[in-house]
């Protein structure tokens, strides 16, 4: 049985400017021990489909409804706020993009990593200060000991997103959700991370939902990918399937206009024009205004969910196979 | 390379770091000794992490920061200069940075914007302007109703258009850009990145193209110079650089750049460096570097590398250097 499964999950705001449709009908399935990569720009709704999961969102101003939502054989859309909390950190925890933000500025890191343990897993104090230093030293912080007692400015940006890192994986969960978690990290740095999530995947089989903008990243950390594009997912399958077969206009798109810095001056194509407003009711391919590939039925109909591979599903009428390439090996 | 339009020798920029009471604050030395050179009508990119001064190089060049050294401009010595003398020419050296919204008022519109740039240096003035002021706007494929919007308006690809625009509207010889295109995404990226390219072309502007994003870099560069703390640590031509690294520093830069092809990231070899950018108020001794080089001896201690030219026009800070080409 799968870990996450996910069947057309919708999440609207509520704003002073009308409803916006945030994230519109996403279906998403993982299995234990899998990373998924959730790629797309700004507003595509990957980081709102997140929260979603996590049932993060305040109720007053954010709707989630959905088919189905289930987690680890339990409907995360019937769990009371109680449940809810004792199933964060414990069973799906998550990273955000700055970890300055998510950690208290006036209390140490021991305090911050011992308050999960001491709340989720009943340790007494002792017992929680043993298990920090030994989060802090698998998350590759050195002089762990003395790092519990300091404060987050401290640290630098890279010991910080590791201490949020060892925080999520204080209590063993089994799904980790990172969202744009090295994104505002250096490059050096970021390979150490990478590093990090993928020894803790294999050491104890953590799955893994990987939301970043960079493909580059997501080729080389994950086995599936899901490409998000104005609050849909608008083609998924495995990374070789997507990388070497795109499917759907915006992937190709998308493809083509990210600099590769093993490719020697092809030039970009950018994608012209803007993302829709996800504020106004869409009624074809939300891609179509901005797309190369168009074919007359585009015009017409929203394209629905075709099977383009084993796991390969793609919504888009264009004929995609000029695009395809031979995979290196 | 064709005539030289900037030349920075020897720069030097230090900030006085925190204050601690009853003792004297650690001085922070951004950029220590660092030489190049931009010619007319190419880019030169400036790569590095976090912190290890590129972006103070661009501020010194544009007197932003106190410096000592040499940066001569069309033969002319910036550091010299009186801010009454820098005045002048700060017309054909202008700068885009990062976040372009929060550089535009946002009580002014875009015209106005547009034509702030043209009064402060006297041009344009009377009827031409409007015209000016269309035609900057086509230069960088925006209409010309965009003249009557206000910035928050504005997404941030067009924000970053408009601050461009506010660039080219003086005409200037050289724009340094830092981290001009790193806040957007890749779709956008890439038409503002078309868009420099065509400028250059069409008006005969250098960049100085500051960026932490080698992929960005190697795209829009001719030549490209790796920092590390302060310090240039090798630079050469785009190929040169990308097709034979040798220092230890810009391998692993190299080698932790992520490629979208999941084949080619199976089968690379990278090097990930330990640890973690050392205090720029105490530098290492020797080789800045060596405290996360991998290939460092006792020897990369106890002397700071010279230059030595590799190959012609390839220059590298590595007394290992030898041993790795």
């Amino acid at each position: 049985m799968a870990l996450l499964k996910v069947k057309n999950l919708h999440t609207h705001f509520s704003t002073s400017k009308g409803i916006v449709r945030a994230v519109n009908g996403v279906s998403l399935s993982l299995e234990q021990g899998e990373v998924l990569g959730i790629v797309g720009e700004s507003g595509c709704g990957k980081s709102v489909t997140a929260l979603s999961l996590m049932r993060l969102l305040p109720e007053n101003i954010a709707l989630t409804i959905a088919d189905e939502l289930m987690f680890d054989g339990a409907n995360l859309l019937d769990l009371t706020n109680r449940q809810l909390r004792a199933m964060r950190s414990r069973r799906m925890a998550m990273v955000f993009q700055d970890p300055m933000r998510s950690l208290n500025p006036v209390l140490t890191v021991g305090r911050q990593l011992t308050e999960t343990l001491i709340r989720h897993m009943e340790m007494n104090r002792a017992a929680a200060r043993k298990r920090a230093i030994d989060l802090l030293e698998r998350v590759g912080i050195s002089r762990a000991e003395k790092r519990l007692d300091e404060y987050p400015h401290q640290l630098s940006g890279g010991m910080r997103q590791r201490v949020m890192i060892a925080i999520a994986l204080s209590c063993n969960p089994r799904l980790l959700i990172a969202d744009e978690a090295t994104t505002a990290l250096d490059v050096t740095i970021q390979a150490q991370i990478v590093d990090l999530v993928k020894d803790l995947q294999r050491d104890f089989g953590t799955a893994v939902i990987w939301i970043s903008h960079d493909l580059g990243m997501v080729a080389g950390l994950c086995d599936q990918v899901a490409v998000m594009y104005a609050g849909r997912v608008v083609e998924s399958g495995s990374v070789r399937e997507v990388f070497y077969r795109p499917s759907h206009g915006y992937t190709v798109g998308l493809m083509q206009c990210t600099p590769r810095i093993d490719d020697i001056g092809s030039p970009l194509r950018p994608i012209e024009g803007m993302p829709p407003n996800l504020s106004e009711p869409i009624t074809r391919c939300p891609f179509l205004p901005r797309c190369e590939m168009a074919v007359p039925s585009c015009h017409h109909v929203m394209p629905d969910d075709k099977t383009v591979g084993p796991s390969h599903i793609a919504a888009c009428f264009g004929d995609l196979k000029p695009y395809w390439r031979e995979a290196a090996t | 390379m064709g005539e030289t339009l900037l030349k920075v020798e020897n720069l030097h920029v230090s900030f006085p770091g925190t204050k601690k009471l009853f003792r004297r604050g650690d001085v922070i030395q951004a950029v220590s000794g660092v030489s190049l050179k931009v010619a007319r009508g190419r880019t030169l990119g400036l790569v590095g992490e976090s912190g290890c001064g590129k972006s103070t190089i661009g501020y010194a060049v544009l007197r932003l920061v106190g410096a000592s050294g040499r940066v001569i401009f069309n033969d002319v010595d910036l550091i010299s200069l009186s801010a009454l003398e820098m005045r002048p020419i700060r017309r054909h050296l202008q700068v885009i940075f990062q976040d372009a919204a929060s550089s535009l008022d946002p009580r002014m519109t875009i015209g106005d914007l547009i034509a702030e740039a043209l009064d402060i240096h006297d041009l344009c003035a009377g009827h031409a302007r409007k015209d000016r002021i269309k035609e900057l706007l086509d230069l960088v494929g925006l209409p010309p109703r965009f003249a009557e919007h206000y910035p928050h308006e504005l997404s941030g690809g067009q924000a970053q258009r408009i601050a461009i625009c506010r660039a080219l509207a003086v005409e200037p010889e050289l724009i340094i850009c830092d981290e001009a295109v790193s806040a957007l995404d890749v779709s956008i990226q890439a038409q503002i990145l078309n868009l420099l390219q065509k400028l250059q072309q069409r008006l005969g502007l250098a960049y100085i193209f500051i960026s932490h994003d080698l992929s960005v870099v190697r795209h829009i560069s001719d030549e490209i110079a790796v920092m590390y703390l302060g310090k240039i640590v090798e630079h050469g031509s785009r190929d040169d650089l990308f097709e034979n690294p040798i220092h230890p520093y810009t391998k692993a830069l190299l080698s932790s750049i992520p490629v979208p092809d999941p084949d080619v990231e199976l089968s690379r070899d990278r090097i990930v460096l330990q640890g973690d950018l050392p205090n720029p108020a105490n530098p290492p001794s020797g080789c800045r570097f060596r405290t996360r080089c991998p290939f460092a001896i006792r020897e990369c201690a106890l002397i700071p590398p010279q230059e030595v030219e590799i190959e012609p026009a390839h220059y590298v800070s590595c007394i290992r250097a030898p041993h790795f080409s």
